[in-house]
């Protein structure tokens, strides 16, 4: 990002386009490139649709695309919800015992080094090609973050304000919620940033093992049933759809954090 | 408005006290300390020589492995004893307020409102203006957020006060105002001071005793006659240099590092 050197609006305003145009050139240039390759080489479809086919087909598709979308994108937030919940109780047990720390955290880190992938089937086998299944692929992907960087910030207060905390007789539960507690919630956001990206990466790997032909259809059931198809222009409208998902929970996780968390997070200050 | 406790005169004895870390270095070596109530000590030494340790070991944060501390004529309870840290130490999600009523809400003996109203006097007694109780600690310059600090160790009208080198991140002008803060308020009401710091003048502008600690003990006592409250011109008097001299002398035989 570029940082404007004067301050007037209008400075500022022309600064914001010099940081965006060069980009939007760019994007623009080379969907350009891809239209002509495309149309010079004629290229089959099925292999590499043309960005103009594959706008065709977002906008033919658009009810499917924005039914999927929701899907997608509530199955991210409730597994990401879910996470965070079993997360912040998991960190809050840790931060209360050493000995649960040392038995229980190492399968923390363990759950975290088995792909996901490697275990979806199994959730389906326990759990059935639905929505719920979906659910639990998200909360499991997502959860290592929160846990760990919760953990961190429950056990990371300032010494101090701990010794104070026990010159006047505090408690646990004083210490946990009026220091631990607060100190962590910086930690959560910053947890929440990356289990975010995992949360919709998780729910479409979810979806492609839930599968075409059921009654769900998220954007990851619409992908692999468009594949099976060799709906190549759809498929990638899907891609789009996606990655706009991804991009709007992101944004969420950093428009709650701002308005909300705010005053707990040390680097506002 | 009611007193959290009764003012008592607390005075502080410690026998034989030996401190040994976990990690095996030695924190104090056998110290015996009289402390009469209402009177002020400085303990002053090099980096690592015990003087913290000494304060914790009285606060009831670091246990002792061998020796006793006792408060006469009776224990403390909670409250009773205040403590200043060499950073402020405030929760920067509390308003100064908040951070002056926690060890109230902590304590929980007076109402809300009560807590309130006694921590709002207690920072404007320490010279925090009405405007800035509201304001959060990243809002306050370096010396108002001691201000608060100091406030928070006296809301609850504690009789033991100790403080671990509290000034030692501030600038000459700001710490001369702020000894002098601490000597009007222990003019008012007595409590008996134990006072870490690196600082020479620092320690002959405030106490009636100095303490030199070295490598775990106390190494020399000294004993300042002059009256309250001690302006800063005290600092030019042949008396002050002679005194200050003979401190100097002290720590240089305590070891290694010269303060100041």
């Amino acid at each position: 990002m570029s940082v404007p050197n004067e301050s007037s609006t209008a400075n500022v305003s022309r600064s914001i386009w010099a940081a965006c145009l060069p980009a939007a050139l760019v994007g623009l240039a080379s969907l350009l490139l891809w239209e002509a390759a495309v149309r010079y080489w004629q290229l089959p479809r099925i292999l590499l649709p043309s960005p103009v086919e594959v706008a065709r087909a977002a906008w033919d598709e658009r009810d499917a695309l924005w039914r999927g979308s929701l899907i997608t994108g509530a199955a991210a937030l409730f597994g990401l919800l879910l996470a965070v919940f079993a997360g912040t109780l998991v960190a809050i047990l840790f931060s209360q015992s050493r000995w649960l720390r040392t038995a229980f955290y190492p399968y923390v880190i363990f759950l975290q080094t088995v792909p996901i992938v490697a275990i979806a089937p199994l959730l389906i086998t326990w759990s059935g090609y639905r929505f719920r299944t979906v659910i639990l692929v998200v909360a499991i992907i997502s959860l290592f973050p929160i846990v760990s960087n919760v953990t961190a910030g429950l056990m990371s207060i300032d010494r101090n304000l701990l010794d104070l905390h026990r010159l006047y007789g505090a408690g646990r539960w004083q210490v946990l919620r009026g220091l631990r507690i607060p100190t962590a919630i910086g930690y959560l956001v910053l947890g929440l940033r990356i289990s975010g990206g995992l949360a919709v990466i998780g729910a479409i790997v979810g979806e492609f093992f839930v599968g075409n032909g059921t009654s769900y259809d998220g954007l990851g059931t619409l992908m692999t049933g468009w594949q099976a198809r060799q709906r190549t222009d759809a498929l990638m409208a899907a891609v789009g759809a996606s990655t706009i998902l991804g991009v709007a929970m992101f944004a969420l996780i950093n428009g709650l954090s701002g308005r909300w968390l705010r005053r707990w997070i040390p680097a506002t200050h | 408005m009611c007193e959290p406790t009764p003012p008592t005169d607390t005075g502080v004895s410690l026998q034989d006290a030996c401190v040994r870390f976990a990690e095996g270095s030695i924190g104090l070596r056998g110290v015996n300390l009289e402390v009469a109530a209402g009177e002020i000590v400085s303990l002053i030494g090099p980096s690592g020589c015990g003087k913290s340790t000494l304060l914790r070991v009285i606060a009831g944060l670091q246990p002792l492995n061998v020796g006793s501390v006792a408060f006469h004529p009776q224990p403390l309870v909670p409250g009773q004893l205040g403590f200043v840290f060499q950073d402020p130490a405030l929760i920067p999600w509390r308003t100064a307020l908040a951070n002056v009523r926690l060890p109230l809400e902590l304590l929980g003996r007076q109402s809300p409102e009560d807590a309130t109203a006694r921590s709002s006097s207690v920072l404007t007694e320490v010279g925090l203006a009405a405007a800035d109780h509201k304001k959060y600690p990243a809002q306050l310059s370096g010396g108002m957020r001691m201000r608060v600090s100091i406030a928070r160790a006296l809301v609850s009208d504690p009789s033991v006060l100790l403080m671990d080198e509290p000034f030692a991140a501030l600038d000459d002008l700001l710490r001369g105002r702020l000894l002098e803060l601490l000597q009007a308020l222990w003019q008012r009401r007595r409590r008996t001071i134990l006072f870490v710091t690196h600082n020479i003048a620092e320690a002959l502008l405030l106490s009636q005793r100095v303490l030199v600690m070295n490598a775990g003990g106390v190494q020399g006592e000294l004993s300042l006659p002059w009256p309250y409250p001690r302006r800063a011109e005290l600092r030019g008097s042949v008396e002050f240099g002679e005194v200050y001299t003979q401190v100097s002398r002290h720590l240089a035989e305590a070891g290694n590092e010269r303060p100041e």
